[in-house]
């Protein structure tokens, strides 16, 4: 399909759900993981400002670097991993298809 | 014991405004908050950021609006326990309130409005297995009186800003710190930064970057924390003091256990005058839930307006109450 692609969550039980999210709807991944239901608070709304959306990227199809807003958020997470993004800095594009992900949030 | 006609938990803008509505109608406020500052989620996440849709401001920073509100209420002389935290509510046998806070500090009012946003600000905690055994015991989010440190030795851990203005000024005081970071450069404030590599180049502090905080060991009291730098290889260091600073995040918190009705983390409220199912209990801004609730500022001043209505007539009932502008009385404090 155009314009829409797979990204993976993977449970706490490993298993891994594919959900298929839209590219021209600029939405980002935190939008769209929350809209399928995912529990993140998202209190600042998508600002990267409150880490409840900080995801652990555990394949990355070539994501953008991270801004320096979205690590110094980053630093103030506990629970960081080598591979740790906010989900609401990313904003799926076509190259993307396969991401997967596990929510950490920022505790 | 303080004594006031609302106590209002939560000193953020909802709360803030509520002291002017409620001071219209001559009922005084005092206000607590866990915070040291009052303002809420707009000094503590987004204090220089622009708000928009604040009717009357194009725009205006976060921390502009708060000071402003604190201008607007300053003539009904609001009184404030900040830094602590509101723990519990008891109902007197005469309908009064009384709150207690995490420091024993006692409000009695005649009734309690939350204003308590996405909940109290809680520090974040890093994930360590024995973090809590020692908590109180060496383990400590939050520098109240840096003077506790003195020639103690001190761990302090994160990246941020206050890890770095705690680092230099306890630099002076603790008789050896420790500034644990997980990478190799630091993002908050250029200036901090630079001074804080430079006591560490002055061996005056220790720092140990691209390192985590692995495990704690102590008998009883903390003794000493065990690092793992990035090749896992561990560094124990000795200490008094371990302070993790990762920044506060909101939890519900203690409002849990108060009786109140809460659906998906928010207090249920009517409309007419925003009171929860407890009488005399009232509930504004992003803490309570109705239908079709907005978390905006503007929603939270509006409920401010009804609730302060609410709360006077429950105190002074059979009392007539018309609506006064303040265009025709202007403010008058006290
Ligand atoms: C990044 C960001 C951007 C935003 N932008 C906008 C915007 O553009 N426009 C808009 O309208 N809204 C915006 N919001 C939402 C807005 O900030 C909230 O609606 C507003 O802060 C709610 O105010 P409040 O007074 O209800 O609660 P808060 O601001 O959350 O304040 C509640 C206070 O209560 C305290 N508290 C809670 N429980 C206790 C307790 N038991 N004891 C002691 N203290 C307690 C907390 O510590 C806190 O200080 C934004 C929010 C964020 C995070
Ligand atoms: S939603 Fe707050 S940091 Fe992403």
């Amino acid at each position: 399909m155009e314009n829409v692609i797979t990204v993976l969550v993977e449970e706490p039980d490993g298993n891994q759900t594919p959900i298929e999210v839209p590219t021209d709807m600029n939405l980002s991944l935190m939008e769209v993981l929350k809209g399928s239901g995912y529990p993140i608070e998202a209190t600042c709304g998508g600002m990267a400002l409150c880490a409840t959306c900080h995801v652990e990227v555990l394949k990355d199809p070539g994501l953008d670097e991270a801004h320096d807003a979205e690590l110094e958020m980053l630093d103030m997470v506990p629970n960081l991993t080598d591979n740790s993004r906010l989900a609401c800095q990313i904003h799926p594009r076509n190259e993307f298809d396969g991401l997967t992900v596990r929510i950490l949030g920022d505790h | 014991m303080i004594e006031t006609d609302i106590c209002i938990i939560g000193a953020g803008p909802v709360g803030l405004f509520a002291v002017f509505e409620a001071g219209l109608l001559k009922l005084r406020c005092h206000l607590v908050d866990v915070l040291p500052q009052v303002g809420g989620q707009l000094s503590e996440i987004y204090p220089k950021k622009p708000i928009y849709d604040i009717p009357g401001y194009p725009s205006v920073l976060a921390q502009e609006l708060v000071d402003n509100l604190m201008e607007q209420i300053a003539p009904f002389n609001p009184t404030f326990t900040l830094g602590e935290r509101a723990d519990a509510i008891e109902r007197q046998a005469d309908g009064s309130f009384i709150t207690t806070t995490s420091d024993g500090t006692k409000i009695q009012s005649k009734v309690i409005c939350i204003a308590g946003g996405l909940g109290c600000f809680e520090p974040r905690k890093p994930v360590i297995e024995n973090l809590e055994q020692f908590e109180g015991k060496g383990v400590s989010y939050m520098i109240k009186d840096p003077e506790v440190f003195r020639n103690k030795k001190v761990v302090l851990a994160g990246g941020g800003d206050s890890a770095l203005d705690w680092t230099l000024y306890l630099a002076d005081v603790a008789s050896e710190l420790s500034l644990v970071h997980r990478n190799s450069s630091f993002r908050g404030a250029p200036d901090s930064a630079e001074k804080v590599q430079a006591l560490a180049d002055q061996g005056k502090i220790n720092l140990i970057l691209n390192a985590n905080l692995n495990k704690l060991n102590g008998n009883g009291v903390l003794q000493q924390v065990s690092i793992l730098n990035k090749d896992k290889e561990e560094m124990l260091v000795d200490t008094d003091y371990l302070i993790p600073l990762f920044g506060l995040s909101p939890k519900l918190g203690p409002l849990e256990n108060w009786g109140l009705e809460i659906e998906n983390g928010a207090l249920v409220v009517n409309t007419k005058d925003f009171q929860t199912n407890l009488e005399g209990i009232y509930a504004i801004g992003d803490i309570n839930t109705y239908p079709g609730k907005l978390k905006l500022i503007l929603s939270g001043f509006h409920e401010a307006a009804l609730m302060s209505h609410g709360a006077y007539r429950y105190i002074n009932p059979g009392k007539v109450l018309n609506l006064k502008y303040t265009t025709v009385n202007g403010v008058q404090g006290f």
